[in-house]
């Protein structure tokens, strides 16, 4: 919300500077997000009139004028301005004045015309109202007075970002309450002569939903002259709290509003038919909005209706056919009390969002009404004259919500502050807040006040000393608790161990968006439907990821379009797929997933440059498998996947559980990815890898190893994984290493084969091996291999 | 004798001009080995009387000794030269650089959140996660944000529909955790949140610490106490600190916290004792057990740590801004 300055020192003027006050009322709640002066920082500029205004000779659009400042003699000033005429009272920068901008007005020669001063517009002064030309003062305005005094510019505008819970600062009423309440300094009220009914006439108010509206308040005025001029102090005021001067009755119902935060409304009495009504919607009616729009109105939505249909949104908008206009003669005021539950939600679903709806969401002092219907009754009696009815009321009690009783017990205020507060601090916070306090044995009886829809609760009044005695005299303690050791399980690997040995191996993390472009993803996952925001940002942030290859693919083609050809990354993060039985109907799965392109390693004086393969992912994917101490449990099957290379993908399991996916990016998806050559990516579910087994000490052999190397030639389709399983299973307890050390192929093997060469390792714990019982395993081995998968030994 | 003199002569000058080893031991062999000169001369024993053989044996032995011993030294020397030599010839450039395998980094989100779960770890906090797709309940309800309530509005939120939210804040993992487990409770949870909202100074997605502590006796002052000493420890420098009172439905009395920067108060992190209602939501005696949460967000104290000026380049993945953190 926001309001002038001086608007809220006529209420309450404590003897503190602008900066004190934001600082203080921000620090009570109601947070200060900016200070602007009303206008720029300038001297010397006094109110002056037009005496003579004349073509300047030599130039179409400048004026030669003589200006009467009150001075002795009339000043020569050249202007520009169209709207520069004789007999204008205007705002004159003498010689000697410094506008904004530190610039100084000297005298000066204006194609060969004198010009001693400068007639200035609001943009020149520094304030923010637009228009074409120079100011315009009214007639009145006193010849020589400084502008910045006859303007009030010494003001600025306050904006508070409030919380929902402080409707009652939505009015400087309330502001001002609260500043001083903080600065113990007494708040005055404006006051005006009370309204006295001239005539009897009324209009008929049937409310049909007491429980939306308590309180409906309405008072009929008629001969009511519209035409007539909104005063300039109140456009202003209503200007420096952001609120554009439309009409003199629409203007006082804004003045009220900003001013005791009640909305009003006014209808024109001549397009009211029958008696008015507030009633629910009900579901089909029309209703023209006064922004000119047309909606149905929804059968929960409280309306003011007449005999033909509704007139107005109740407490959100009121509708263009019932409004003022220019040929308005006689009208009907509205102030009443919408209860917050029939209003939330109503004006958000219509996409509207009003001054009105805002304050009657959050509430409305239902207390305020009848002194607000006479405030706005005395300002258009005076300003646009006009012949009053009385004020017609019909409340229902029961619905009108109550100043609450709560008790606030010493020991609680104590316990959930750890501090204590002394008792009269407490009583005089709460009686200053304008509650009705009674000391007992155990702490305090408050009635709050019906103006505090934020009081329900003990905490709540806790809050409220605390907020006033200041948060920042509360002292820091530190928290004091039972040193339970909590459980820990040295089985469980933690993520961070994972991440620090991918940054070990060169990986950056990477964060990407868990939304991704859903045409992306359909051509990383084309056969899998995602959630899909129905609402997103950008249709390129609109489809939940279904793993998190189309993020690091994205985030490749980023960086190699920005000159970073070797990329390497990782992310961890969840993965929503679509579920009908789970939870909310997604699995929302942690992954981890990579992604490495480009050079194997940077360019080198002393190493060869290699683009990255599959097997140097499957390297560091090996490696993380490694943490698991349980290797036996994984393997690498040859797999397909719609975004990987048909030939160089593998599902990783564990234990025949399906756990991930390793591959080369299928080539079609590199243009669409931006994708500067060959990338290999996996992705595997962190649930599934991180549990590890617990080291298992076995003794050393004392013994020799032996090893005996092979050389097997098989077909081309015969997997190396399948080969080492074999020689493992037939290998004995006596084989303890094995490691294929080359694959060849060429020369000595037959076209569509290859010869896989592999080292066994042989040892026994209890002996040295004898010759023929390492020449029987190597045996046995070869003879598997040639059994199982035709595999000859190479010469 | 004269005989001896000259070939020991001979050969202690043929060792001496030996210009390597091979040399060196050609020489041994001619006048050491078995048929050498010196040891040749030993043959001339027989030609001499009784009296006369010990004294030329021991000549001759003493000869022998002398070219050794001449000859062994002059064998170290060369081998302690050719070592030099070839030292000489193995000298590299160490100013070049090593194969190394060049680190990678953290995300400073995660690095961000990794220090804030160490400081929490210290105290006893446990880590906890929960969902991202999360029901109105959760997210909003049991944090006694009911339906249009208007600080539901404030939370731009991304439905899916009325039921099914993207999670707009870490508290709702609060509620999970309370539901299964009893107090003494502490707990963070770090994760992502989303917000329907993209500017400057917004991105949809970004990250909480959600922090949660319920016990006997737990106070503002203590919540006060401890937000303070994590900031201190956060900036690693004692930065000016003010709690402002602020609201949290979820709260009360709430608080923002902010810290005073080189361009004045920044908020960093929201707070307050948890509301009565939240507890008794989930089954746990307000009147026995009090309790204070804290939610902040990562990106926000990344950037004031690292100096980071644009929040996007979170989610651009840029390797030279990542890079930075390694």
């Amino acid at each position: 919300m926001k309001f002038s300055e001086s608007w809220l020192r006529e209420w309450v003027n404590p003897a503190i500077s602008r900066e004190e006050l934001a600082q203080q009322i921000t620090m009570a709640g109601l947070e200060v997000d900016g200070v602007e002066g009303v206008a720029g920082e300038f001297t010397g500029v006094v109110i002056g009139e037009v005496v003579e205004c004349g073509q300047h000779p030599d130039a179409d659009k400048l004026r030669v004028t003589k200006v009467n400042v009150g001075g002795e003699e009339l000043l020569d000033i050249v202007c520009g301005a169209p709207n520069c005429r004789q007999g204008l009272k205007v705002c004159v920068a003498v010689v000697g004045a410094v506008l904004p901008g530190n610039f100084k007005i000297k005298k000066a020669k204006l194609r060969g015309q004198p010009s001693n001063g400068m007639l200035c517009s609001y943009g020149e002064l520094g304030i923010d109202i637009e228009s074409d030309g120079i100011i315009e003062l009214p007639a009145d305005a006193p010849l020589g007075t400084d502008v910045r005094e006859y303007l009030q510019l010494d003001d600025a505008i306050i904006d508070v970002d409030l919380t929902a819970n402080r409707a009652d600062c939505l009015g400087m009423v309330g502001l001002a309450r609260e500043v001083g309440v903080l600065n113990r300094a007494t708040v005055t009220a404006p006051i005006w002569d009370a309204v006295t009914a001239s005539h009897d006439e009324t209009f008929g108010v049937n409310v049909k939903a007491p429980d939306g509206c308590p309180r409906y308040l309405s008072r009929v005025i008629n001969k009511v002259d519209v035409t007539a001029t909104t005063p300039e102090w109140m456009v202003e005021k209503l200007r420096r709290s952001g609120i554009r001067s439309i009409d003199p009755v629409v203007d006082i119902t804004n003045y009220v509003l900003i001013e005791f935060g009640q909305p009003m409304h006014a209808f024109d009495k001549a397009n009211l038919h029958g008696s008015l009504q507030v009633r629910l919607g009900d579901g089909e009616e029309k209703l023209t909005l006064l922004d000119g729009n047309e909606i149905t109105v929804p059968a929960d939505t409280l309306v003011v209706a007449d005999d033909n249909g509704p007139l107005a949104l109740a407490g959100i908008f009121g509708g263009e056919h019932s409004g003022v206009n220019t040929e308005t003669k006689d009208i009907v005021l509205e102030c009443a009390f919408f209860a917050p539950l029939a209003i939330m939600g109503k004006a958000r679903k219509l996409g509207l969002h009003t001054d009105s709806s805002h304050r009657f969401e959050r509430g409305v002092d239902p207390e305020l009404q009848h002194k607000v219907m006479d405030r706005a009754s005395r300002l258009v009696l005076d300003i646009c004259g006009g012949e009053a009815g009385p004020v017609v009321e019909v409340k229902a009690d029961e619905y009108l919500p109550q100043a609450v009783d709560i008790t606030l017990r010493r020991v609680k205020l104590d316990k959930l502050l750890g501090h204590h507060v002394p008792d009269s601090d407490v009583a005089e916070i709460l009686e200053r807040l304008g509650f009705a306090v009674n000391v007992t044995a155990e702490g305090w009886q408050v009635t709050t006040a019906t103006y505090r829809f934020d009081m329900a609760i003990e905490e709540d009044l806790i809050e409220e000393v605390a907020r006033i005695y200041g948060y920042n005299n509360i002292p820091d303690t530190a928290p004091v608790a039972s040193l339970n050791m909590s459980q820990h399980r040295e089985s469980d690997i933690k993520l961070a161990k994972v991440r620090s040995m991918l940054v070990a191996r060169g990986f950056q993390e990477a964060v990407t968006y868990s939304f991704v472009d859903p045409k992306l993803q359909n051509l990383v996952h084309p056969e899998q439907a995602a959630m899909v925001l129905p609402n997103p940002i950008s249709s390129e942030m609109s489809a939940m990821r279904l793993s998190l290859f189309t993020g690091l693919l994205t985030s490749v083609g980023y960086n190699q379009a920005r000159q970073q050809s070797r990329v390497r990354l990782f992310e961890t993060g969840l993965r929503f797929v679509p579920d009908g039985d789970a939870p909310m109907g997604v699995r929302q799965e942690p992954m981890l997933a990579a992604v490495i392109a480009g050079p194997q390693s940077d360019e080198h004086w002393a190493l060869e440059s290699k683009t990255v393969d599959f097997f140097d992912l499957k390297g560091d994917l090996e490696a993380i498998i490694g943490l698991t101490l349980s290797d036996a449990e994984f393997s690498f099957k040859a797999a397909s996947h719609s975004a990987l290379h048909p030939g160089q993908c593998a599902e990783i399991t564990r234990n025949d559980q399906v756990i991930g996916v390793i591959g080369a990016v299928h080539p079609a998806l590199e243009k669409p990815f931006g994708l500067n050559g060959k990338t290999i990516v996996f992705e595997l579910s962190l649930n599934a890898l991180l549990h590890a087994s617990l080291p298992e000490a076995k003794p050393v052999s004392r013994f020799p190893a032996n090893r005996r190397d092979i050389a097997v030639v098989v077909d081309e389709t015969v997997q190396a994984g399948d080969i080492l399983s074999m020689i493992k299973k037939v290998g004995g307890n006596q084989l303890v290493g094995l490691n294929l050390f080359d694959v060849y192929r060429g020369q000595g093997v037959v076209e569509g084969k290859k010869s896989l060469a592999i080292a066994l390792t042989l040892q026994d714990n209890a002996r040295t091996l004898e010759e023929k019982e390492i020449a029987a395993t190597v045996e046995t081995v070869v003879s598997a291999l040639k059994t199982e998968f035709n595999a000859s030994l190479r010469d | 004798m004269q005989q001896l003199t000259e070939i020991v002569q001979q050969a202690l000058n043929a060792i001496e001009g030996a210009a390597d080893l091979k040399v060196l031991d050609e020489i041994r062999v001619d006048y050491l080995g078995k048929k050498g000169k010196i040891t040749d001369l030993m043959k001339l024993m027989a030609t001499l009387s009784a009296e006369e053989k010990p004294a030329f044996g021991q000549k001759v032995n003493e000869a022998k000794k002398q070219v050794q011993q001449v000859l062994s030294q002059r064998i170290d020397a060369l081998k302690a030269s050719e070592l030099e030599e070839k030292l000489k010839a193995e000298q590299i450039d160490v100013t070049l650089p090593g194969r190394r395998l060049e680190n990678g980094g953290l995300h400073p989100v995660t690095r961000t959140i990794e220090r804030i779960e160490s400081f929490f770890g210290e105290l006893g906090f446990s880590v906890k996660h929960g969902p991202e797709v999360e029901d109105g309940y959760h997210n909003f309800d049991a944090l006694n944000i009911p339906e249009h309530h208007p600080a539901r509005a404030d939370h731009d939120t991304f439905y899916f529909n009325p039921e099914v939210v993207l999670r707009t804040q870490t508290s709702g993992v609060q509620i999970r955790t309370m539901e299964v487990e009893q107090p003494p409770l502490r707990i963070i949870s770090p994760g992502r949140v989303y917000r329907n909202d993209y500017d400057m100074t917004h991105t949809p997605m970004f990250h909480q610490v959600e922090g949660l502590l319920v016990d006997e006796n737990v106070s503002f002052a203590q919540l006060k106490g401890i937000l303070h000493d994590f900031l201190r420890n956060f900036f690693e420098e004692d930065l000016e600190i003010r709690f402002r009172p602020s609201y949290f439905p979820f709260t009360e009395p709430s608080a923002e916290v902010d810290v005073k920067g080189k361009n004045g108060w920044l908020e960093v992190l929201g707070c307050g004792m948890v509301h009565p209602n939240v507890l008794r939501g989930v089954g746990i005696d307000p009147e026995k057990y009090s309790g204070f949460a804290f939610g902040m967000g990562v990106e926000r104290l990344t950037m004031l740590r690292y100096g980071v000026t644009d929040l996007r380049s979170f989610f651009e993945n840029d390797l030279r801004f990542l890079k930075q953190f390694k």
